[in-house]
Order: C-alpha cells, then structure tokens, then sequence
C-alpha cells in the first residue's frame, strides 16, 4: 500500500518536473523563476455533509401539528391520468423481445439463425451475457432431448423459464411493504440508489399508495445534498396530502431522518418514508454516510423494515453491480424498477433476481402518484417479451 | 469508468501478446471474447458485432503472418477500432458571431440534464465567457428551483419566467441578448422519446430558440436501448454531439460507444463527479487509451501541471535521482498528489497499471494518507533526513507519537528505503529489478528520460510502455500478513470502514 503510494508519488512528481523543465526549454527568455503555473486547488471530491451525530443535532424543522410544510412549486402532473396503470399500458409503448421473433414462432422446426435470434432478442432486452447463455443452454438442452420441437413451443418455454426465475425469489403479495415493527416503533422505509433513479419521486407514488390504503405516513427528506430535493419532496407531499420533514440543505441526513422518526413516533404516524442523496454505489465515503443513516434510522423509536433500492429500468448490466453494492451495504429488502413506461425493458432484474435473490417489488410507470404497480413475474416476463403488442 | 472494459481487453490482449503465432482459431477465439467483453459493458449489440467483424478485418491472416508480432498487431487493431468508434477528434466549440451561442439540453429523465446545465455554465464561465442559464424544466417539481439555486453555486446569471417550456426558452435567449450574456445553456425537462407529444415540445424548444449546439444528455449506466433512444432524440432535434455523466461510477459506458457508432456523432463533454468543476471536454482518443488500460498520461500532465509546483517538483526529483532523497521530500510530494485528487483516480490515469494496483489504490483514502503523515510527522528532524538513524526504541517513541503500532512504522521505513534506493538506481542508470515492481517502475524509467525530451515524446514512450506488454504487477494483492491476503477485496475492519488491504 505504501508503495503504490509511493509509485505515485514519484510519477507524478517526475511527471511534474519534466513538464517544469520542458517549460523552461519553450521559454528561455522567461527564465526558471518564471515557470511555475498557478496553484488551483482541488476541492474534495465528497459533498460537504457535516458529520454531526443524529442525537446531538437533529435539524431544525419547525412543523405544526399536521402542517405540512407548503409546496414551493405548482404541481405540474396530476394524481392521476384516470386511467388505472398497467403492465401491459406501460410495455404497449414499445417493442419487447418477441417483436423481433414473430417469424420464429411461425417455424415448424428450430433453425440455426433462431438461436442467433434469440440470443440477440435478450441481449437487447439487457437480459446479459450471463442470464442469456444460461438460458439459452437450458433451451438447447430441451431441443436436443426433443422436448421442445418448434418455433412457437421454443418461445413458449422460453418465457416459462424466465417467470420461474423471477419466481424463485419470496415476494409479499400485492407489493405489500412491511409494517412490522417492535410494539412502540415506528416503521421505516428507507429509499436508496444512484443518482437520477426516481428515488423521490417513488417515494411520492409510495406515499399516495401508503395514503390511500387509510395509513398515516411521514416523509422525510433525506437528500440534503442535491439542490432543491427538498422542495421536490414537499410537492410530492403535498400533492399525495402527506407531511414532510425537511432539513436546511447540507444538513446531516441522518439527523433529518432521526428528526422525522422521533416526530412520528411522538405524533402516532404509521409509517416514515426517508428519502436519500442519490450517490453511486463505487463511493465508499458515500457508501459509508448511507449505512450510518440506515444505522441511525433504525434507532428506536425507529425501526427500519423495508430498504428500497430504486433502479432506472433504462440502465444496462451496471444495475447488477448497483444492487450488489447497496445490498452488501444497507441490506437491500426490495426493488423498485423506475421509468418503466420508457422503451428500455429492464431486463437486467432477471439477472438480479437471479444471481442476488433481491425480489423486484415495484414497477414505475409514468409521472402520475399513481404510477406504480406491484411487481408480479407473469406480467413482467409478458411486458418484456411483448410481441409488438401495437400490431 | 470502463474499468471492468479495460481489464477484460487487457487479459485477453495479454493472452495474445505472449503468443508467437496466432492461429485463425486463437483468433475467432480472441474476437468472441472481445464481443461478451463489449456486451456486458453494454456497448449495444450490432455495435458490439460491427467492432468484431473491423477489428477481424484489420487482422486477415495475411497481415497476421507477416507480423513478427501478431498478437500485438491484434491489440493494435482493437485500439485503432477503439478510437474509431469513439471518434477520433476532442469537440472545439465555436461561439456565435452573433452572440449570444444557444446551447440546448435534451434527455430522458433522470439523465442529469440540470446538473449538466449547470457544470457547463461553469466550464464556459472558466472559458472567459458570460453564460446564463436558463430553467425551461417545468415538468419536473422544483427542476427550476434546483437550476437556481446551482446557478447562484456556479455564479452565473439565471432565467426562466413564463409558463410555458417554449415561452420560457425563448424569452431565456432574448434575456441573453438583452443582458450581452455570449452563451445561453437551455435546460429542458426529461421526456421518454417515445412520448411524442413531449418530443414535439421539444422540438418547438429547439425552432424558436435556433441553438447552435444540441447535447443529448446520457447516462453512463444506460443500457441496450441507449441507441435507439438517440435516434429518437437525433431525428426530431438533429444532435450535435453527447454529453456522458454519472462516469465516476463503475458503468463500463459502452452506450457511451455505441450512441457514438450509431449515429456518428461525437462525445462532446464528459461528466465525473459531483462537484460543478467536474465536467470538461472528451477526448476520445485518450479515452481509448485508458480502456486498453494504457493510461491517460496527457491528462495526468495536465492535471499535474495545475496543481503542482514545477520547480519545486524538479528539485524534489532531481534529489531523488541523486538518492538524496528523505522523508520531508516525500511528505511535501503526498501533499502536492493528495492536491491533485483522488489516488484511484490518478491511477487510472498512470501507465502500466494492473486491475490489481488500481484496486488497492482506489481504496486509499484520505484517513490512509494522514495516518502516514502522522508517523512521518512524529519523526524528529534527523530523523525525516536520515532514515538510518531510525532505530527499534525510536520507532517504538514514533509509534507511540502517531498512535500506530511499531510495526506499522517498521513497514513504512522498510519501504521508504527500498524505494529510495530503487530510485537512486534509477537515476544512475540502471535498472534494479525489485520483484512486483513492474509496470510502474519502467513507467518510471521513461518519465526519467522526460527531462532529456518534451512532453509529446514522453506521451510516446508511455504508450508504447503501456502497450509494449508490460507484465501487470502481481504483487498488491498478494500481499501476505496484515491484509491476510485476501488481495483486493475489501476488508472490514473494527470501525465498518473499508479500508484496503496493508502490507508490501
């Protein structure tokens, strides 16, 4: 360790000196005094998150008995379109899998270009190399022990294969999220993930949804460090009837969120649903704040039941490593693919399911509080295989 | 970034380097890697298929055979096909002869398109020019509020009144004109290109307001559909060229690639961090030599060349050559790097460095380096002069001084000495073969020679360095004792805190 830090210190300062003496050489009229380039210094690649500790300094947030704090901007989106979200609405936007295979279904027997078909079909479906061949061999298999004999047969059990992969994983029914905590504590859901996943605005549709089944949530916003996340919160809020509890920006996040558990248990609220900083999973700095809020989240009388990890269904095989990481971190219990609605499949939760046995939860499908369904593997596996449902 | 892309290319090309010949299998072989490589860094699939069958066409085994190197002709050919795909030229922006130049920002939602807005404001700011920033996200709950409040961060001036995108778009260029502001950066709401009623909006953005740059703004995460995404975007704004954010994280980018390949269109910006300084322009052909994990060292120079202080640098390096060198020297050079950035970050950037070495560096942190000021720091002035002078009971008193173990300090002089003497060799001439120093000593070797040539010789010397077939120093994970060996997965210590894995 301290010769790779050694190394780099003799690189870089050799690297520093030749550009000094090559300086020097282009201009020699200037003289050696003359070369040195102005110092710009470097700012700390970590956001500025003073680490004071949740007991000592919980933000101020003055809230009023069931006030809830008032939205800075319009709301631009309504409620609800009217129109009750689907799988099928989502995925009808957009090709799936099998639109590229309806050929395939038609032939008696399977030819060599079907394979090639297939496999492409997944890839593109960011299924991934990995899930891809695994499946692929297994139909491979079946074709060669004359179980499956053509085209339509091949699709059929390949769309069996992948509901019973996404059926492996336990997964509470109607996209239930626990409530299950100690007597006196109060529950709460703690929303991760990179940045630009829709993490709050999930959180919004998980209020309206929360709200609407007659529960009594706080939200908590957690992201002090991205300008105006707050305010972005409070719209939510304010659009799904619920209180938020907001920190001055840079704030502690821990303390914000402490500061909302402690207001909920004191005021008899259901549920806390703490919003975070988007933050990439590679950051361990950031890594580490995020596993001492969930630390202090959970401090009574908070009780931390459900972390969900948010994923943008447009991301490739990086989604893997997302959920792998915030896992290994704060305990992932459950995810939620956003964006749904968009022409990207989200494939790559199969892989997820899979290999890290994380059941998908949620699906995000529009800007409405009402776009979120309840994760169910045959509709799923139906939206991402779609055969041009247009036609 | 495109770290796992890099190292997946580095180990097949090492493959293929060590071979004398390269029969037509090897390669079929070589290239069906090459392929999964690219597909699971997400670089799209007829991409993914059009980089194999170029690559195959630059190694037909005529070539192969009149190659006294054949394998390094195929690492050759991967390179080339690199930079082709990456597109070969840095963006030069050309302002408006009559300002104000109109930037517009497009992207699906989460993108980063505001923070992106706000960064470039920086960049122009840092250009000498007079930007404005202009919110015409009015989707999005409090998307202008956010653009305020960075813009006041960035020190720019800011727009955005009306209620409508389009209105407030145009009235945003007017304010530029009216206020002499020579850059207007547009930004827009999120939208999916297959809603079309929100495409259209954006394309009456784009007529009233005439930019003269449009940027797709793309995530480096994004996966397969990034093309046709882009396509979307190109056929109802015609894009003048990408900006790629969220590239600190561990995404291998091969949207990055393929958005470039597809449409042809170059990456203009590339964004790294979090800060509002990180953004600046891509250079693509340097790009391509960090994936082949050739480093990047223009960008090293360039960064160091910011940051550091030349002259005393040269002395530094010249007492070093001379052996001269003691532990005051290397406590102001941890200084001058730590100003420069992160050490992963920097690794990335260095020659000849295996997956390995980046690993441990990457999991250095701040708290690593203070922790080696400390101990230096509780050595007395003889002492940093003279390392020799150091004995078991004054390094048990430095132990003590730094709240470290005696161990530690022992480890940390023993390397120190090795190192210096190393260095001395090197500035002699000669070339001490220290086991696991491979790499990056013979990087080190060349940069010595930089003080008999310019920088653009060093360049070549180091990418032929980072090319010729360095052996990937195997030693930072092996590393037995403290790190118990288990290389370069992290380690938990007491605190939770990752920390990487000691020893050597």
């Amino acid at each position: 360790m301290i010769t790779v830090l050694i190394i780099i210190a003799v690189l870089v300062v050799l690297a520093g000196a030749g550009v000094a003496v090559a300086k020097r050489r282009s201009s020699p009229v200037l003289g050696a005094g003359a070369t040195a380039p102005q110092r710009i210094e470097q700012v700390s690649p970590t956001p500025a998150v003073p680490e004071t500790t949740a007991e000592t300094a919980p933000a101020e947030v003055p809230m009023e008995e069931g006030d809830s704090v008032a939205p800075v901007v319009t709301p631009a989106v309504e409620v609800s379109d009217g129109i009750p979200p689907s799988v099928a609405g989502a995925s009808a936007k957009s090709r799936g899998i099998f639109a590229g295979l309806r050929a395939a279904r038609r032939l008696k027997a399977i030819e060599p270009s079907t394979w090639d078909e297939l496999e492409s079909s997944l890839l593109r479906g960011d299924v991934g190399v990995t899930t891809t061949t695994r499946l692929l061999e297994t139909l491979r298999a079946e074709v060669a022990a004359g179980t499956v004999t053509d085209g339509s047969g091949l699709l059929e059990r390949l769309r069996t294969l992948l509901i019973e992969t996404l059926s492996q994983v336990e997964r509470p029914e109607h996209g239930e999220l626990s409530l299950e905590a100690e007597a006196g504590r109060v529950p709460v859901w703690l929303l991760v993930g990179v940045n630009g996943v829709g993490k709050t605005t999930t959180i919004g549709k998980l209020a309206y949804r929360a709200g609407g089944e007659g529960k009594k949530v706080l939200l908590a916003a957690g992201d002090t460090f991205r300008a105006a996340a707050g305010e972005q919160l409070a719209t939510w809020g304010a659009r799904s009837e619920v209180d938020v509890v907001l920190g001055a920006a840079g704030a502690d996040p821990s303390a914000v969120i402490f500061d909302a558990v402690q207001r909920a248990g004191a005021r008899g609220f259901d549920v806390v649903i703490a919003d975070t900083a988007g933050r990439l999973h590679n950051k361990v700095n950031l890594v580490e704040e995020l596993k001492k809020i969930r630390r202090v989240a959970d401090r009574e009388p908070g009780q931390v039941t459900e972390v969900l990890l948010v994923i943008d269904a447009t991301t490739g095989q990086n989604a893997l490593q997302q959920a792998r990481q915030f896992t290994e971190a704060v305990a992932v219990t459950g995810i939620v693919l956003s964006k749904f609605d968009g022409s990207a499949r989200g494939g790559v939760v199969v892989a997820i399911e899979a290999e890290l046995k994380i059941p998908v939860r949620f699906l995000g499908v529009g800007e409405h509080a009402s776009d979120l369904i309840a994760f169910e593997p045959t509709a799923f596996v139906d939206a991402l295989l779609a055969d041009d449902p247009v036609a | 970034m495109f770290d796992a892309l890099s190292d997946r290319l580095e180990r097949i090309g090492g493959r293929l380097r060590s071979r004398g010949r390269i029969t037509p299998a090897d390669l079929a072989e070589a290239l069906s890697e090459i392929r999964t490589a690219l597909l699971e860094a997400d670089v799209e699939l007829s991409v993914a298929r059009a980089f194999c069958d170029n690559v195959a066409a630059r190694c037909s085994v005529e070539v192969l055979s009149k190659s006294l190197t054949p394998g390094q002709q195929v690492v050759k050919a991967v390179h080339e096909e690199l930079i082709a795909v990456l597109g070969g030229e840095t963006l030069k922006i050309s302002y408006a002869s009559r300002p104000p130049t109109v930037i517009l920002l497009a992207g699906l939602q989460g993108a980063g398109k505001t923070t992106t807005a706000a960064k470039l404001a920086q960049w122009f700011k840092a250009q000498g020019r007079n930007p404005l920033l202009v919110a015409a996200d009015l989707q999005r709950p409090a998307a202008i509020e956010q653009l305020r409040i960075l813009a006041e961060q960035a020190g720019v001036a800011f727009s955005s009144s009306g209620t409508d995108p389009v209105d407030v778009a145009r009235h945003g260029v007017e304010e530029g004109f009216r206020l002499g502001r020579d850059v207007v950066i547009l930004d827009t709401a999120g939208r999916l290109s297959i809603d079309q009623a929100l495409m259209a909006e954006v394309a009456a953005i784009s007529a009233a307001t005439a930019p003269h740059y449009t940027f797709l703004v793309i995530d480096a995460m994004t996966g397969q559909d990034a093309v046709h995404t882009a396509k979307a975007f190109d056929e109802t704004l015609a894009l003048d060229g990408v900006v790629l954010t969220k590239l600190d994280g561990d995404a291998r980018g091969g949207a990055a690639l393929s958005v470039k390949y597809v449409l042809g269109k170059p990456i203009a910006f590339a964004s790294t961090g979090e800060k509002l300084g990180d953004l600046d322009l891509f250079h693509p052909d340097r790009m391509a030599d960090r994936i082949l994990g050739m480093g990047d060292v223009l960008s090293l120079i360039e960064q160091a060349e910011r940051t550091i202080d030349t002259e005393q640098a040269a002395q530094s390096a010249a007492r070093m050559l001379e052996g001269t060198f003691t532990f005051d020297d290397f406590l102001d050079q941890m200084n001058q790097v730590k100003k420069m950035g992160s050490i992963g970050g920097l690794m990335k950037l260095m020659p000849g460095m295996s997956k390995q070495m980046r690993e441990a560096a990457s999991q250095i942190d701040d708290g690593e380096i203070a922790r080696i000021e400390g101990m230096v720091h509780s050595m007395t002035k003889a002492e940093r002069q003279n390392p020799d002078l150091i004995d078991r009971s004054r390094q048990a008193r430095i132990a003590r001084g730094s709240g470290r173990s005696v161990a530690d300090v022992a480890q940390l002089i023993k390397q120190f000495k090795q190192m210096s003497k190393m260095m001395k060799g090197l500035g002699a001439g000669k070339m001490p073969s220290i086991p696991g120093l491979g790499g990056g000593l013979s990087g080190a070797r060349q940069m010595a020679q930089l003080a008999k040539s310019d920088p653009a010789q060093l360049q070549q010397l180091l990418g032929q360095a980072g090319g010729g077939g360095l052996p990937s120093a195997p030693w930072a994970p092996k590393a037995p004792g403290v790190g118990g060996g288990a290389g370069s997965k992290n380690k938990k210590k007491k605190g939770g805190r990752v920390t990487p894995p000691k020893g050597r």
